[in-house]
């Protein structure tokens, strides 16, 4: 296949225009502070990005709006297990993953069990989620232990240790789709899930390992940018809905299923931080943002799917 | 080339037509005339280019050289000239009712009140062609059956649409009908020819191909290799034209002793170790749906075994068997994925090994296997399919209509395919709507009204009492 289509290079494209933009008007100056902070604002889209785009690729339907839900409740309930000790890091990662698990299934198990359409189930059940964050939290705001703050902000070899625990998360899920049979099954169910049942893919089974596979995803998310700025809010998921599903589509994954795409997730996601950056330093208004920020991506999804036509 | 009256102008000429894709030629300089009153029998192997013809016949493609004119009728278009296509491959919306569906290609149908001469039309339409039909113009297409819909689109192909049919060109149009309604279409068809009408009618099904056609065209590699009246040919010399070495439906077979008892459902089908089980009876009695309910009765949607119990061979490929953005390779290993992982990762070297090998020994059209599953024929993907299934070491192998839309010399060696691999072993419960194939079968459950009707084995298994168990009680 000929780079120009490859789905993600759009997303790449877009994100190295807008980077180009931002420096041209500092002349140069603050490039590499720009770039590192797109890496690091970015990783967070990134994790809840590559979760949704596993469950989009289940095929026509499926999302996952619970993420914003799931990413507050799992730094709340992480922070307050921690409750600003040292030492008590890896066990606050555990907390978090398991309320990653537990969403997950529960999420499933709406689905499955009540035959609920995935979006319906996922954002009902993301009430029950926000709520019980609410309860757990009751206004506190606790600090993560100082090691567990320091090592979100700092960096390693100069990339921001939020974007190698991104990278790495990539890796490990482009490994799984492009050379495990649970991805081969992922991307069977996604394109036809009768016809993948019929030759013996156990497709329930490979559904419910991807609902909860997003969440747990987004309990990393959650963990992280709990501890990256220094406490769990109730809001901190919010600007996440969107993001989680613009990355994935811009990064060129087919919504209609059964075509993931890993370095397409990246693309999208420093390009959602860089466009922001690049109309801020332009002096546009909130205003003007949203409606140039929503304009950008609907121009962006359009050239990579008529990109990707003559297969 | 000129067979039939010579006073009227043909409805369509092609001269020297020719269509390449690429470096494929798929079409490689055909000239032919259809005139008023020609049914046109085309028959050929899988990729042989009947369908590409069929294309650039009806305005679908456009000959890279070469030209198609409408002499009859003086029109610029196929649509103008009254070309109508019915194809194999089912291209109704399955969400909008039968009437709906006539609209979509009867631009005429204008107005707040257009569903009422629909339905006339499409009701007028159905009797023509088969009468005592019982499908119902309302009817959402997708809770009709595939020979019911077949049925929709050829009536809707036969329908006046405005302006007239002159030339109804029908691709496998009898693959998913029944002996019963096959004939109706048949007779239709006759009768469609003496008064003034053309058709091309392409099947795998020869005896259908002698049945109606006043000329038959043999395709081979993209080139016309053979026309002459019917009369001029026999069914061997046709085979031989097609050029493949047809073996006779070998009658040895090998006799087996009944191995234990396999498969056993509450509606009473049952199949022993070895045996080659057929369901048959009319179309859409029930066959597909018990097949179905074995399959996924024995299967889990929860785990897969290593080693699967039982595989299953789609014949509706689009709905059941084909993983679109796929290519052929992956299609061919989704269902051997388990046994030649190592620690959950797939063993992509042992992988490309045995979908080569099956490749080879399937006979897959394709210069690579890492080609798009949508880029070979409708009979090739149907190949690729079964190796799907055979490639696993599963004792039981579901058929369902299996051989739809595939060619005479694929469908023996499938056959020779199907008695070697029985012979070790295997379970083969097959459904088909061809009385031929069911006769190979060493037990036959004719299926009426969702229930088996009757268990033919031996030499019982016939055409005369495969009919007499699926008409019993009906027409008197």
């Amino acid at each position: 296949m000929k780079l120009i289509q490859k789905p993600w290079l759009w997303s790449w494209l877009a994100a190295a225009a807008a980077f180009a933009l931002t420096v041209a008007l500092t002349e140069g100056r603050g490039a590499g502070e720009l770039a590192y902070a797109a890496l690091s604002f970015g990783a967070f889209a990134a994790i809840v990005g590559l979760g949704q785009m596993l469950v989009i690729t289940l095929g026509p339907g499926n999302v996952d709006l619970s993420i914003p839900a799931t990413m507050t409740l799992s730094g709340t309930l992480a922070l307050k297990a921690m409750g600003s000790d040292p030492g008590t890091a890896w066990m606050g990662l555990g907390v978090a993953l398991l309320v990653g698990l537990g969403t997950g299934l529960a999420n499933f198990a709406l689905i499955f069990l009540l035959r609920l359409p995935p979006i319906i189930a996922t954002l009902a059940a993301s009430l029950v989620y926000q709520s019980l964050a609410i309860w757990s939290n009751r206004g506190l705001r606790i600090k993560p232990p100082a090691g567990l703050a320091d090592f979100a902000t700092g960096r390693s070899f100069g990339i921001p240790n939020v974007a190698l625990v991104g990278l790495g998360l990539s890796i490990l899920i482009w490994l799984l789709l492009e050379r495990s049979v649970w991805g081969r099954w992922l991307l069977a169910s996604g394109q036809n899930l009768r016809a993948a049942r019929l030759a013996g893919v156990p497709v329930e089974a490979v559904r419910a390992a991807t609902y909860v596979a997003v969440t747990v995803f987004a309990a990393i998310a959650g963990y992280l940018l709990a501890s990256f700025s220094g406490g769990a809010a109730l809001n901190m998921g919010a600007e996440y809905l969107l993001m989680s599903i613009a990355v994935v589509v811009i990064g060129g994954t087919s919504i209609a299923g059964g075509m993931s795409n890993v370095p397409g997730v990246w693309g999208a996601s420093l390009f959602m931080f860089l466009v922001v950056s690049m109309l801020n330093s332009y002096g546009a208004g909130a205003g003007v943002r949203m409606v140039l920020t929503g304009l950008i991506i609907i121009g962006i999804v359009i050239a990579a799917s008529t990109r990707r036509i003559p297969r | 080339m000129s067979t039939a009256a010579p006073l009227a102008a043909p409805i369509v000429a092609l001269t020297e037509a020719a269509k390449h894709f690429g470096p494929v030629r798929a079409l490689d300089g055909v000239s032919l005339s259809i005139f008023p009153g020609d049914c046109l029998g085309l028959v050929g192997h899988n990729g042989a280019g009947k369908s590409t013809l069929v294309n650039v016949v009806n305005g679908g493609l456009a000959p890279t050289s070469g030209s198609v004119a409408f002499p009859a009728s003086g029109a610029a278009t196929a649509l103008a000239a009254g070309v109508r296509s019915v194809f194999q491959e089912l291209s109704l919306c399955p969400n909008l009712t039968v009437a709906e569906n006539l609209r979509i290609s009867h631009s005429a149908l204008k107005g707040m009140n257009w569903r009422a001469p629909a339905r006339a039309e499409i009701r007028a339409a159905l009797d023509r062609v088969f009468p005592g039909h019982g499908i119902d113009a309302d009817a959402p297409v997708d809770t009709l059956s595939i020979a019911q819909r077949q049925m929709v689109e050829i009536a809707i192909g036969f329908a006046p649409r405005g302006t007239e049919a002159r030339l109804v060109i029908l691709d496998e149009p009898t693959s998913s009908l029944d002996a019963g309604i096959a004939d109706q279409l048949l007779t239709h068809i006759k009768r469609f020819c003496a008064g003034g009408g053309a058709v091309i009618f392409i099947s795998h099904m020869l005896g259908e191909i002698f049945e109606v056609a006043t000329r038959i065209l043999v395709m081979k590699d993209g080139k016309v290799v053979a026309e002459k009246p019917a009369g001029g040919f026999t069914r061997q010399g046709l085979v031989d034209a097609m050029g493949h070495v047809a073996t006779e439906a070998a009658a040895a077979q090998a006799a087996r002793l009944p191995g234990d008892e396999v498969v056993r459902t509450p509606e009473g089908l049952r199949a022993r170790r070895g045996e080659i089980v057929g369901l048959s009876g009319l179309a859409g009695h029930g066959q597909a749906e018990a097949l179905a309910r074995i399959y996924l009765g024995a299967t889990s949607s929860w785990r897969s075994p290593r080693e699967a119990g039982m595989v299953f061979v789609a014949g509706d490929r689009g709905r059941d068997g084909v993983l679109p953005l796929w290519s052929i390779l992956r299609n061919a290993s989704i269902s051997i994925l388990p046994q030649i992982a190592r620690r959950g990762m797939v063993d992509r070297t042992r992988e490309a090994e045995i979908v080569a090998e099956w490749k080879k020994r399937i006979g897959i059209r394709t210069e690579d296997v890492t080609n798009p599953i949508l880029s070979l024929s409708g009979g090739n993907q149907q190949k690729v399919l079964f190796a799907r299934a055979l490639a696993s070491a599963a004792p039981v192998v579901v058929m369902d209509d299996p051989m739809r839309g595939v060619d005479v010399g694929t469908k023996q060696d499938v056959y020779a395919m199907i008695r070697a691999e029985a012979a070790k072993g295997r379970i083969f419960l097959w459904y088909s709507t061809e009385t031929e194939e069911v006769c190979q079968c060493d037990r036959v459950f004719v299926f009426r009204n969702g229930e088996i009707s009757a268990e033919l084995t031996g030499d019982a298994i016939n055409e005369e009492r495969i009919l007499e168990a699926s008409f019993e009680m009906e027409g008197a």
